[in-house]
């Protein structure tokens, strides 16, 4: 049974969506079983990890963590659907390296809190950037936009 | 920290650098016993200006992320949007992206060749690379009509055809570097002291690998054998005869060694390439009337490694989200394990090992612990002064 079959069938009861196009698969899982998911997927099926991308997308916010079976050339994408509130998720850092900088790269940039992440300080941002202000979070007064209003007004203030 | 650590700063602006990064090493004599990374001096938000450029915008945007790769970040998006719309493009447009997409490898690798063997006191071996290296860039001015940012991808094919008038002159280009090239291979292969200098140096696991999701040649060179043109083929790749280097050290030699060999096997695919364009005649671009709602994904691999681009649509004429990962990005935390252990003279090569982008912005900000100052100057002078050192030893290896 190859890789895809596999992970596929040892969680398919956890999915919330799955959908494979073209050599790619995109799996909603609950956020809870995010480590258990990628520990399975990164060191027994040894997917490599390409890369973690958040978006914000008015009501809630998505990360994708993608990951590549080089010997088929699939690409799998976990999503996860964090509460816009208080988005919070576990560290992958525990379970291998890589994920320690993009995580803090998508703390900054969406204000995600990395549960035990070992060091979540800024990476990419200047030392006086605002703590509160995280440039790919759609502003609360622009989550239910008309798209014919303009365009609202940066709130980004230094000291 | 301990009080007794030098901090060895290499940034914000550095020779070695393309991009303004900043790296602490930290010693103990002579010992790196530790490194940071800090970067984000040159963010320009590409990923957020995306957002704002249509479909059709977007590859020259992303062509200038890298000034180096500058075809690899725009196949990789092509390869995105044609993945989310579920197009098959014409066949002569597969066999240019791939002619110039290998082009772009032998220039670059040339270019890391000659970066590397500068960082060793070696000027003869920058001078040489440099040099057979310009005729590469003749060949792409040529064939698109720029040296850099050769603007030649879009979504459905390529903006531009090729000519078969200048196939002779391609040719007769890539012979001369083809024994050029394999002189210098030789030349640097069979170096003792080169050998002294990189062999055995910023040794990295395949475990290491796996652990940091590393990518292209420091990958290939510690025994993974990926490479998207084989493992996820796009353009062409996969009708076309040519081999994947992969050797399994794991050293500076190694990494040395892919990058010198892959240009052979890009020679040959260049020339395939050409065969073949001489054959296939039609379009060279399908138009893209419409981009559905969904989400895409395409890599490419860059000389460097592979690039990464996710693209988002709502079903409008510009994406919603673009994630892009580049190379360096997976391979620069791999100093982690390279450059920890081992002597600041070869915390500078280890460092050119990921060929994370050069520059010509030749400075370098100096932070002194202790009354000890450490400054690019001196780290190159402690580079090419070990390479001397050897040199008069007489035959180290």
């Amino acid at each position: 049974m190859d890789s895809k079959n596999r992970f596929q069938e040892k969680f398919q009861k956890i999915f919330s969506e799955y959908t494979e196009v073209r050599k790619r698969i995109y799996a909603t899982i609950p956020t809870a079983s995010l480590r258990e998911v990628v520990g399975f997927l990164f060191h027994d099926l040894t997917a490599r990890f390409i890369i973690a991308s958040g978006f914000d997308n008015g009501k809630e916010i998505e990360i994708l963590y993608h990951f590549s079976f080089d010997s088929s050339g699939e690409i799998i994408s976990l999503r996860v659907f964090l509460d816009r509130n208080k988005p919070e998720v576990d560290s992958l850092v525990p379970l291998f390296r890589g994920a320690f900088w993009i995580e803090r790269e998508i703390w900054e940039f969406l204000g995600v809190n990395f549960r035990e992440h070992p060091r979540l300080e800024k990476f990419l941002f200047s030392e006086d950037w605002p703590e509160s202000y995280h440039p790919y979070q759609v502003p609360p007064d622009r989550t239910n936009r008309d798209p014919n209003a303009p365009p609202a007004q940066s709130k980004l203030k230094f000291d | 920290m301990e009080k007794k650590e030098v901090i060895v700063p290499i940034g914000p602006y550095h020779p070695l650098l393309e991009e303004p990064e900043f790296f602490k090493l930290f010693c103990e004599g002579e010992k790196v016993v530790g490194i940071d990374w800090i970067a984000g001096y040159n963010h320009r938000g590409i990923e957020k200006i995306s957002e704002g450029k249509s479909y059709d915008q977007v590859p020259f945007l992303v062509e200038r992320i890298c000034g180096i790769c500058s075809t690899s970040h725009p196949l990789a998006y092509v390869n995105a949007v044609e993945n989310l719309v579920g197009l098959e493009i014409p066949e002569r447009a597969k066999y240019i992206r791939t002619f110039i997409a290998e082009m772009e490898r032998i220039h670059s690798h040339l270019l890391w060749v000659g970066l590397a063997g500068h960082f060793l006191g070696y000027n003869t071996v920058f001078m040489w690379a440099w040099k057979w290296r310009e005729p590469t860039l003749d060949i792409m001015e040529l064939v698109t009509g720029n040296r850099g940012n050769y603007g030649i991808m879009c979504p459905g094919g390529v903006r531009r055809d090729m000519s078969e008038e200048d196939f002779p002159f391609v040719q007769s280009k890539l012979d001369d570097i083809k024994t050029k090239v394999e002189m210098l291979t030789k030349a640097v292969l069979d170096d003792p002291v080169l050998l002294a200098r990189l062999k055995g140096v910023g040794i990295l696991t395949a475990q290491d690998i796996h652990n940091y999701g590393a990518v292209g040649p420091v990958a290939r060179a510690s025994g993974v054998a990926i490479d998207v043109r084989r493992d996820d083929p796009y353009a062409a790749y996969n009708m076309l005869d040519w081999e994947m280097v992969v050797v399994t050290e794991g050293d500076m030699l190694a990494r040395a060694k892919v990058r010198l060999l892959e240009i052979f096997q890009s020679i040959k695919i260049v020339e395939q390439c050409m065969a073949r364009l001489k054959e296939i005649k039609g379009d060279i671009v399908v138009k893209v009337r419409e981009v559905p709602p969904g989400e895409g994904i395409g890599h490419a691999e860059a000389p460097r490694g592979e690039c990464f681009h996710y693209v988002r649509s709502d079903g409008t004429n510009r994406p919603i989200r673009h994630k892009i990962r580049a190379p360096s990005y997976v391979c620069i935390p791999t100093f982690e394990k390279s450059v920890v252990g081992g002597q600041i003279a070869d915390a500078l090569i280890c460092l050119a090992g990921v060929d994370p982008c050069y520059c010509c912005t030749e400075r370098l900000s100096a932070v002194a612990e202790n009354g000890k100052t450490l400054d690019g100057e001196t780290l190159l002078r402690l580079s090419v002064e070990k390479t001397e050192a050897l040199k008069a030893k007489g035959t180290p290896v």
